[in-house]
């Protein structure tokens, strides 16, 4: 088989009824969104675009390349897709990709698919997109860095996105969740922010006038910039908390009821056995995470500059 | 690629196959409700679901096996959920000390880990009783009948037509780079990391690039054959006698399983 899976298609089973609910809501809401301004905005030929471009992204799924150690790098696509189509259409187009892939392949559940949309097609959108907007009349090499960043924060965003909501079911612990996802994840969203920078610089070469044309659409306006800024510094901030002190959260979702819904047996409150699985997760997942951005920030700095050399020369 | 290659569905006559593809749907997403508030622990409604999915496949005529064989794919993701064993949230029945760690497995865990297992894999078995049972530009129109927008079900009817062409192309591109980047055995071959990245963005954008083109070409095509934003099918897919008796029955035995879980 061709076609293969990524980690943040949660399938059915894991979350509970209140927390696949919730999610289905906000995506309903959103897509609902989407919908109402792509169907007043642009014109039937957009439907036959976005449904292609939708294909393309899971065929782009297939392109990988070896990193190191026998991994490979792989391609979520979500911000490329709203970078390039605009956000509105790149939620639509994201979404049919989650829908199909859980119809047809199986990969991500039926009931908890709201949730799957949300974490892949909403939220790399909104960071992914949110993020490029605010750069959009800056130079070339500050562009392209920019949009590197944005999706490798939308794929850690998708990541600690995923394993609140599988926290939030009582599937997983919090303290193992969190950094083992977002230490996976730090890896595969370089892969995605290279080919991302990669695959937009080679479209600005060839066929400017595509993303000319996006940037005068519209439905990306300043408020992308924002909801773009919090949620990513939402991630931010709440990754190495979650991480440096899972109790606090664990309270916080005790006062919200979720931890109840979760389970059906009587607990006490007090009981807290404490794994030390990794040290002292905290810490460590604060220092990872600065040590990744740093990365991030560095290779991303080299790539520009040499697609800015291989441009010139 | 051949097409078969991603479509599970197989060309049988039976009274799953024959049903109107919305009861299918239907009856698909409420046996996954079921599943999901069904109280961990209720292992009797949990065996009933599981009968109640094998007299589908067994109707179906594909083999009762049919959907157990391919429900493995769910493996990988239980990964997550082994933590849920050691959950604090219960009383722990063994503690083992292995130096650097302690697990202590709690009943409550343990509980919830294999609820959590089973309602995968029975959830996931249902999907592809769906899908092997029906064509997906039937699973469309029945989307199409259930209400959901016309633009997203127009979407994915050219996302799936539209899957096999460009994965065709993707897979042409990445032929042509392996045809390039020949090496010898044991010789590392391909330039630095950030030079294959930059090969593949670029095969990325070049797939994207025709993707674009095409996607011109096509709705080109479209208007000359008169197409009026609606794709149409020859099935009308209306519900007969048969379609709201399989309807009845599923909804009736679903809560009835219901039942049997939730009474101790």
């Amino acid at each position: 088989m061709l076609y293969s899976p990524v980690q943040l298609h949660i399938p059915d089973g894991f979350l509970t009824i209140v927390v696949s609910l919730l999610f289905w809501l906000a995506t309903v809401i959103m897509v609902g969104i989407a919908i109402s301004r792509t169907n007043r905005t642009l014109g039937e030929k957009q439907i036959p675009l976005m449904g292609i471009m939708a294909a393309f992204i899971f065929a782009a799924q297939m392109i990988n390349f070896p990193v190191a150690g026998g991994t490979s790098g792989h391609f979520l696509g979500g911000a490329l897709a709203s970078i390039v189509l605009g956000p509105w259409a790149g939620i639509l187009v994201m979404t049919a990709v989650v829908g199909v892939q859980a119809l047809l392949f199986q990969d991500g559940g039926l009931l908890v698919m709201g949730a799957n949309i949300f974490n892949m097609g909403i939220l790399t959108a909104v960071i992914g997109f949110g993020l490029y907007r605010l750069v959009i009349n800056q130079k070339r090499g500050v562009r392209l860095t920019v949009a590197g960043i944005g999706s490798w924060l939308a794929t850690m965003a998708a990541a600690l996105l995923t394993s609140l909501q599988l926290w939030l079911s009582s599937t997983t612990r919090l303290e193992i969740v969190v950094p083992a996802m977002l230490g996976v994840h730090a890896l595969i969203g370089i892969g995605e922010a290279m080919i991302t920078v990669a695959a937009l610089s080679f479209i600005e070469r060839t066929r400017p006038d595509l993303l000319d044309e996006r940037q005068s659409s519209p439905g990306g306006g300043k408020g992308w910039i924002f909801a773009g800024l919090a949620f990513s510094l939402f991630a931010l901030l709440i990754s190495p908390y979650a991480s440096a002190n899972p109790d606090g959260l664990e309270r916080v979702a005790q006062d919200l009821g979720f931890l109840e819904s979760g389970q059906n047996s009587p607990y006490n409150l007090l009981q807290d056995y404490s794994i030390p699985f990794f040290g002292d997760t905290g810490a460590s997942t604060i220092i990872a995470g600065i040590v990744g951005v740093v990365v991030v920030f560095g290779l991303l700095m080299l790539v520009g500059r040499n697609l800015r050399a291989s441009k010139e020369s | 690629m051949h097409f078969h290659a991603f479509d599970q569905f197989h060309f049988r006559e039976s009274r799953i196959h024959n049903l109107d593809p919305r009861i299918k749907v239907i009856i698909t997403v409420a046996f996954i409700l079921s599943n999901a508030i069904l109280p961990d622990g209720s292992w009797p409604a949990f065996a009933l679901a599981w009968l109640l999915l094998l007299i589908g496949n067994d109707l179906a005529d594909i083999g009762l096996g049919f959907t157990f064989k391919r429900s493995f794919v769910v493996i990988p993701f239980t990964l997550v959920a082994v933590s849920a064993i050691f959950s604090p949230l219960g009383e722990p029945l063994v503690i083992w000390d292995l130096g650097f760690i302690t697990l202590a497995p709690t009943d409550f865990g343990l509980i919830r880990f294999f609820g959590i297992l089973i309602r995968s894999w029975l959830s996931v078995q249902m999907a592809i009783l769906l899908v092997a049972t029906t064509q997906f530009p039937d699973l469309i129109h029945a989307f199409e009948h259930l209400r959901l927008p016309r633009i997203l079900t127009t979407i994915i009817a050219f996302l799936y037509r539209y899957l096999f062409v460009l994965s065709n192309e993707a897979l042409r591109i990445i032929r042509a780079r392996d045809a390039r980047s020949a090496g010898l055995p044991g010789v590392k071959r391909g330039g630095s990391l950030n030079w294959r990245a930059k090969t593949t963005g670029n095969m990325v954008g070049q797939l994207f690039l025709r993707s674009y083109e095409r996607s011109d070409r096509i709705y080109n095509a479209m208007i000359s054959r008169g197409y009026t934003g609606h794709i149409r099918t020859f099935n009308p897919h209306e519900m007969g006698r048969e379609d709201w008796f399989v309807l009845g029955v599923s909804i009736f035995s679903l809560l009835l399983i219901q039942l049997v879980g939730w009474i101790r």
